[in-house]
């Protein structure tokens, strides 16, 4: 055989391989969208879950899913943020900086079950939150934190030195620079960033089934003082989220029309995973042409 | 002239600002590095306590095949054998790995060799996309379509590693592919170009050439992926049935140390040996993580050497 009927033949294996991928990655898409679409209503996504009956919705869990997602974001975004500004701006490059971008890394590569658990043992535990909303939003932070860091960092490492050596030659000192120039700069990437990991946030399970817990009180969407534990604002009450409702339908199997309720659950998942890339990428273009003025 | 003087000697509000500044960045930090030191040390505390406070051997946990801690095993001993999950875990770990490298390789080579232009549009955007999909969506997909196709197609109940391994499979293609195609882009083109002029093929130049100079790369990219299988949790515990005993064959129920901790934690009560059996589980989880995690910086220090020789 010579050297051109072989590259022939790995050129066909290579299209074959890459056909074959592209069909299981678009069957996946697909199956998820054909069984689920058709159970979105809006009752579905309106109505609370029923545990023994058909025909409950996902209205508890999806406002959940939204509330844990805005509250773990407004707790780390501050914390990444200082984070990412130490590390792209202040920090030496020593072996303790290493060490510390070692340990971000060691964090974002922790399984997340393990996050979960730590959360159940330190935040319901030992700080005596309970199964609540708020337990659940540290866990996630805890989750959010590295990537966050990491995106920060980067975003702000792009920014071309010429923008600090002016701030300096304004007289203006390092931190204001940093605040004032660098950040608003990197603005559209920090949003990007920000946005997918919300994609991740809003799809985590095993972090939240022993923080946030696996059940979903009834709310009263008229009360909404904070401190009344009916209230949907209320951070100490247990708060099931989407993906846990998904995982717990399936392994607990009481539910007569789990199948349903999972496959439109998935559905609603995927879509607001889409919809959070296409927010990011749109946001991010949106914003540079706005602060760049092109 | 003391006016002046005072004014010169004090600091100015610049440089209190930059000080507050530097610390409250430097706070947010430390508070990151404390957070990891805290999870070190909240779980092995717990995992420990099986070793020092139940007096458990540490080399009978790891090779013990009976799990049913509050009981006492044919040896007399508490029955806390880890064997059956940690066999489980590294079994559809490495399985998974194994199935998904030579697709994830071959579509990255297709998206940055072959096709680069189909590659950018469909390729690229599609595998970036599955990488964020919920892996509880991976596991309801493998308990509608995995497990009825491995039931009717190799028998058993279809639960078992095999399911375990498909829906792994699929669920890191995407994170292999894109980081392969990342490494494969990375690699300068006129390597490409200096071997297309001595009159190689294009599959030659990629097989003798491409692929050599990224091979750092997509090990980092399968040991990424292997990481994500080790630590999954819930995809793995709806499809591989849960039951702890040693795997005999592949679709035999069997368990993870993943799953055998999402099921259990909630139900045993604080303090007790079967709690602490379980953290023992989520030590050994942490410490594989680490152990992925340093494989992954080897190979990178390996890759820049050779690159730099």
């Amino acid at each position: 055989m010579n050297a051109k009927r072989i590259d022939k033949i790995a050129t066909g294996v290579l299209y074959a391989i890459a056909a074959f991928v592209v069909i299981i990655l678009v069957a996946l898409l697909g199956y998820i969208l054909v069984q689920g679409v058709p159970e979105i209503s809006w009752h579905f996504l309106t109505s609370p879950a029923l545990s023994f009956e058909a025909g409950g919705g996902i209205g508890i869990q999806l406002f959940n899913s939204f509330y844990l997602l805005f509250l773990a974001l407004l707790i780390s975004l501050p914390i990444s943020l200082g984070a990412g500004i130490y590390l792209n701006e202040y920090a030496p490059q020593n072996t303790l900086t290493g060490l510390i971008r070692t340990t971000i890394e060691i964090l974002s590569s922790l399984p997340s079950v393990v996050v979960g658990l730590f959360g159940y043992l330190f935040f319901v535990v030992q700080f005596k939150l309970g199964f609540s909303i708020l337990s659940g939003a540290f866990a996630l932070t805890v989750f959010n934190l590295p990537i966050l860091t990491r995106s920060i960092e980067e975003a702000l490492a792009n920014i071309s030195n010429d923008q600090r050596e002016a701030g300096y030659a304004l007289g203006l000192s390092r931190w204001e620079t940093v605040t004032k120039i660098v950040v608003p700069a990197a603005l559209p990437s920090i949003i990007t960033g920000i946005v997918l990991s919300a994609g991740r946030i809003f799809g985590e399970a095993a972090a939240l089934i022993y923080t946030a817990g696996q059940s979903a009180p009834a709310l009263n969407f008229h009360d909404w003082n904070p401190f009344n534990i009916s209230s949907p604002l209320s951070p100490m009450r247990p708060a099931e989220t989407l993906a846990v409702h998904i995982w717990k339908i399936n392994s607990e199997g009481i539910m007569p029309d789990a199948k349903a309720v999972s496959a439109g659950a998935s559905a609603v998942l995927i879509i607001a995973v889409l919809l959070f890339n296409f927010l990011a990428r749109w946001l991010g273009k949106r914003l540079y042409k706005h602060l760049t003025a092109e | 002239m003391d006016k002046i003087r005072a004014s010169l000697l004090k600091k100015s509000i610049a440089s209190k600002i930059e000080r507050r500044g530097k610390i409250i960045s430097l706070t947010c930090l430390a508070l990151i590095i404390l957070v990891v030191f805290l999870i070190f040390y909240f779980v092995a505390s717990r995992g420990l306590a099986t070793f020092f406070q139940n007096h458990i051997n540490f080399w009978q946990f790891l090779s013990g095949t009976q799990w049913n801690p509050g009981t006492t095993g044919t040896n007399g001993q508490p029955a806390v054998g880890a064997l059956p999950m940690i066999v489980g875990s590294f079994l559809i770990t490495i399985l998974s790995a194994i199935v998904a490298t030579p697709f994830a390789i071959g579509t990255a080579v297709f998206m940055t060799e072959i096709s680069p232009r189909r590659g950018a549009q469909i390729l690229r955007p599609v595998t970036e996309l599955l990488v964020g999909i919920p892996s509880v969506v991976y596991g309801f997909i493998g308990l509608q379509v995995v497990v009825p196709f491995v039931r009717n197609t190799f028998g058993g109940s279809g639960y078992g590693i095999l399911s375990g391994t498909f829906v792994l499979f699929v669920m890191i293609l995407p994170t292999v592919t894109s980081m392969s195609a990342d490494a494969l882009n990375a690699v300068p083109r006129y390597y490409r170009e200096a071997s297309l002029a001595l009159g190689a093929t294009r599959w030659q130049t990629i097989y003798k050439v491409v692929l050599r100079a990224a091979i750092p790369g997509m090990l980092t990219a399968i040991v990424f992926g292997m990481a994500r299988a080790f630590g999954e949790a819930l995809a793995v515990q709806m499809v591989i049935g849960n039951a702890t005993l040693l795997p005999q064959n592949l679709v035999s129920p069997a368990s993870t140390l993943t799953s055998i901790l999402t099921m259990g934690i909630g139900n045993t009560v604080m303090g007790s040996l079967q709690n602490n059996a379980l953290w023992s589980l989520a030590m050994i989880l942490l410490l594989m993580s680490l152990v992925f995690n340093m494989v992954i910086r080897y190979i990178g220090r390996k890759g820049k050497l050779n690159n730099e020789r």
